[in-house]
């Protein structure tokens, strides 16, 4: 932390070589630092005259603010990525819509574990994902709290941007921008400052097409793939990609991926999975789970062995169900079993 | 009274989330008014009246939204102490990303949407970057990967911002958004004297002041050209 102090007197093309991430902070900024390297930012700032300041809308002080501000804090960002991981979420009961206490006690999650929600629509599901992305402490309508690793958590994981608890799958499973598989996942590795991004990118490709029911290429432009390679791409992102350490799942289509696959890349990339669904086979996967009833949590149930004797008849059904959609695709008559 | 500016591009969401909010708010009884600044048209007042929130609306018309925002505001705040506000709540859209409605002193929000493209932090103004809170709306509708690059390049354009995901549907979020808003040490009794946190957008021509026909003729005051290369007539 102590190199940040000089950061004042250093020149600016001192500063690139040692904060390489201070690139992307001009350019975003719209700061045009070529032919300024022997200077430092501050005696950059000074050189704009009252025209351009007024004209480009540049607030100076602001920038050299926001400049050191970014700097401490995307070396705190690269530096305490490593000891700060999530091993446990815990989730201390509150109460319901209605005042009642939820019963559960405290319910602990490890990481690679997966717990499924369950509960009809306004049942509450919302805001007990929001409960935990707020990290509650008693502070929010259901008075739930909400530890990480045991402990009260620390406030960052409200507020910083780059530090968010809860990565989200939705249901609505699109992209907006238009750009190739590879630019999509590079683009996205940059933001993230990964140093090296040609393996990301081949290990994402290789995961999503390992999860995808049809294979696609780096090349394939991401608004033209199926729903299942979508989502499959955007599993294997989030996986391997995302800092947030909790993933929540709202419903797995099965269609054209492998949500066993899924869900084990996953907690196989040490995250903690929660997984909104209703449908069976897939709620079954869960080694708990949560069922909500009016705005509480009614009960947590964990997945005994008889359940997941139903499981393997479950995916056998699934599998007869694969075989036929795939039939279908290449033209075959389907059989009767 | 509080006082809260929040601001946005043109259908980002600044409404529904500010209605989320003020439900959040009113379960604390707190006495939410809304002044909304638009420019040619809105019927958003009615949403407010609808969710019981007293409101009143101001168009802009031909003149710059954010003038008109500066030069209003301090009859606002007047208003708001009228009415015996708890918060009141300016929105106004931010029309030619230079906008810069905030005022020193006074809580300044950015709704921002996920939608509008990943360059689009770069090209907002002031209006983003000497935002206090900025929201990121309809993360719904894009994957996880889009959501944390858009947040990123919001961050890199505002690091001291708090930067929060709403979705002004569902009101996730707005729970949240609304412990961070109401100040009970907080007494706004006016804004006379206080500052813009930036200049506005400034003009003052002949386009300004009604002209319609085209030519250097009846180009006066500040005009600047475009420069397209080529040697000067």
């Amino acid at each position: 932390m102590n190199k940040i102090v000089n950061i004042e007197e250093m020149k600016i093309r001192e500063i690139e070589k040692e904060y390489p991430f201070a690139l992307s902070f001009f350019e975003n900024n719209n700061l045009e630092i070529a032919g300024h390297e022997e200077k430092t930012f501050d005696e950059y700032l000074n050189n704009f005259s009252e025209e351009e300041i007024e004209e480009w809308a540049i607030d100076t002080e602001k920038i050299r603010i926001d400049f050191m501000e970014y700097i401490s804090e995307m070396l705190e960002f690269l530096g305490l990525e490593k000891d700060d991981t999530v091993e446990s979420l815990s989730i201390i009961g509150g109460r319901d819509k209605s005042g009642k206490d939820e019963s559960f006690g405290t319910l602990t999650i490890n990481k690679s574990e997966i717990i499924s929600i369950v509960g009809a629509t306004g049942s509450g599901k919302s805001r007990l994902l929001a409960d935990i992305e707020w990290t509650a402490n008693k502070d929010t309508p259901t008075g739930r709290s909400i530890l990480i690793n045991g402990e009260l958590p620390d406030k960052k994981w409200r507020f910083s941007s780059s530090n968010k608890l809860v990565a989200q799958l939705s249901q609505n499973m699109n992209f907006v921008m238009d750009l190739t598989v590879r630019e999509f996942i590079e683009l996205h590795a940059e933001s993230r400052m990964v140093e090296n991004q040609e393996v990301v990118v081949a290990r994402i490709i290789e995961a999503a097409n390992h999860l995808a029911g049809e294979k696609f290429d780096l090349e394939t432009p991401v608004t033209s793939l199926s729903g299942g390679q979508s989502r499959a791409l955007m599993i294997a992102d989030t996986a391997i990609l995302s800092t947030s350490p909790i993933v929540l799942i709202d419903e797995i289509e099965n269609a054209g991926i492998d949500r066993k696959k899924a869900l084990n890349l996953l907690i196989n990339e040490d995250k903690i999975v929660l997984m909104a669904t209703h449908d069976p086979s897939l709620a079954l996967m869960a080694d708990k789970r949560i069922v909500i009833k009016n705005g509480g949590i009614d009960k947590v149930i964990e997945t005994d062995s008889k359940e997941k004797e139903m499981l393997v008849e479950l995916e056998k059904i699934d599998k007869i169900i694969g075989k036929m959609r795939a039939d279908l695709r290449s033209g075959k008559t389907i059989e009767k079993i | 009274m509080n006082l809260i500016t929040v601001s946005g591009p043109p259908s980002s969401g600044k409404t529904s989330v500010i209605l989320k909010t003020i439900q959040a708010l009113h379960k604390r009884d707190l006495k939410v008014g809304v002044v909304k600044f638009d420019c040619l048209y809105t019927d958003d007042d009615i949403l407010y009246e609808k969710a019981g929130v007293p409101v009143k609306k101001g168009l802009s018309g031909s003149l710059c939204p954010d003038h008109y925002f500066v030069s209003n505001i301090e009859e606002v705040v007047q208003w708001g102490r009228g009415e015996e506000l708890d918060v009141l709540i300016t929105e106004s859209a931010g029309l030619c990303n230079r906008c810069s409605p905030y005022i020193r002193d006074v809580k300044a929000i950015c709704v921002i949407d996920n939608l509008s493209g990943i360059n689009t932090p770069k090209k907002i103004g002031p209006m983003l970057k000497s935002a206090d809170i900025v929201l990121i709306t309809k993360g719904d509708i894009v994957s996880q990967a889009e959501r944390e690059v858009f947040a990123s390049r919001v961050h890199s354009v505002n690091s001291k911002a708090i930067t929060m995901h709403i979705n002004g549907l569902t009101g996730q979020g707005a729970y949240e958004l609304s412990t961070l808003l109401y100040d009970e040490n907080e007494n706004i009794e006016t804004v006379k004297g206080k500052e813009l946190r930036f200049s506005m957008p400034s003009a003052l021509c002949s386009y300004c002041l009604g002209e319609k026909r085209i030519g250097n003729d009846y180009q006066m005051g500040n005009v600047r050209k475009m420069d397209l290369g080529g040697s000067d007539e």
